[in-house]
């Protein structure tokens, strides 16, 4: 299942670079579809984020995670590079969970 | 110049390769899955959400529509750049696999009155350094982390929202982008405890889309031409 997924996500991204290739350049004047795709990912992206901090399954609850997602905002803040975000959030739940004061 | 910049451009991508390389392996893909997302997938932000959804135990469904959803604006990149890129036949397929925001940002950062020559030296170097060098570090990654017990112990469970969150900062320049991202967070955690896992962001994105009709515009916020550009004005 998980390779189903692996080569028809992959397909589709490919389907979709190769149609701009193939479309004419006019497609753009439409404001519709450069607005949408400018705000998509905004919109994915976001939820994602809200998603994976917050629920476990269908459930909402507030863990380690975060703690490591709000160091990882600080790191933003901070100008960090995206490597630096990822392994200051990772350390973050993990100390705060081996040290016991979350699950 | 050109080649330094997009060397520079692709040693930074490269290196996010190695957190989607390590994330992906303790998320339960093997090494070769690994490999194949970033091989023929090729595009971030679609490569860590794939795997976020996979882990979170969604539906595949849900896990490929977010997916190919976040790489629609490949597509807008595509439309941009090729006519000035002049490839055909096979060297077409080749230039569409590299069409990502970094080969897209740096030739249109090197746009030239000069017949395109720095555009299609921006392009190419910088899609050939991001692909090799992506594929390298994802294979790196996946490769130091493939001993790992507990994904959740080392808190890995926080790194992928925390990757999301950072391919997101860049995109948050003006307060409409904030409002979005407000109002998209928060209905897909209203709708979690209701719907099946993975149908909250789907719907979320949505409100993307509705935003984009009701005329929402952020044409800053990414590398893509203006209107009055004269480019695209000969092209009409």
């Amino acid at each position: 299942m998980i390779w189903a997924a692996v080569l028809i996500a992959s397909a589709g991204c490919y389907a979709l670079k190769l149609l701009g290739h193939s479309l004419p350049t006019s497609v753009l004047n439409r404001p519709l579809v450069r607005r949408s795709a400018d705000l998509l990912p905004i919109a994915l992206l976001s939820a994602l984020v809200a998603v994976q901090t917050f629920a476990g399954g269908q459930h909402l609850g507030l863990d380690a995670r975060v703690a490591g997602v709000g160091a990882a905002v600080v790191a933003l803040l901070l100008r960090a590079p995206f490597i630096v975000v990822v392994v200051v959030a990772a350390a973050t739940a993990a100390i705060l969970r081996s040290s016991g004061w979350l699950s | 110049m050109i080649v330094r910049d997009s060397l520079s451009v692709g040693v930074a991508v490269g290196v996010y390769g190695l957190s989607f390389g390590a994330l992906s392996t303790v998320t339960g893909l093997s090494l070769l899955q690994t490999q194949t997302l970033s091989a023929l997938m090729f595009t971030g932000a679609s490569q860590f959400a794939l795997i976020g959804i996979l882990a979170s135990g969604a539906g595949i469904a849900s896990a490929i529509a977010t997916s190919v959803l976040l790489g629609v604006r490949n597509f807008l990149y595509g439309l941009r750049v090729d006519r000035t890129l002049e490839v055909a036949g096979p060297l077409r397929l080749v230039a569409a696999q590299l069409t990502i925001d970094e080969s897209t940002a740096v030739a249109l950062g090197h746009d030239d009155p000069n017949h395109g020559r720095s555009f299609k030296l921006g392009f190419w170097t910088t899609g050939l350094t991001v692909y090799v060098l992506w594929n390298l570090f994802t294979f790196i990654g996946a490769i130091a982390v493939s001993t790992i017990g507990d994904p959740r112990s080392l808190g890995l469970d926080a790194a992928i929202p925390a990757s999301f969150l950072a391919l997101l900062w860049p995109r948050l320049t003006r307060g409409s982008a904030w409002a979005l991202a407000a109002a998209s967070a928060a209905i897909a955690l209203m709708l979690t405890p209701a719907l099946t896992p993975g149908l909250p962001v789907l719907t979320a994105g949505l409100v993307g889309v509705i935003a984009a009709a009701l005329g929402v515009d952020l044409a800053t916020s990414t590398p893509l031409p203006t209107p009055d550009e004269p480019e695209t004005e000969t092209s009409r």
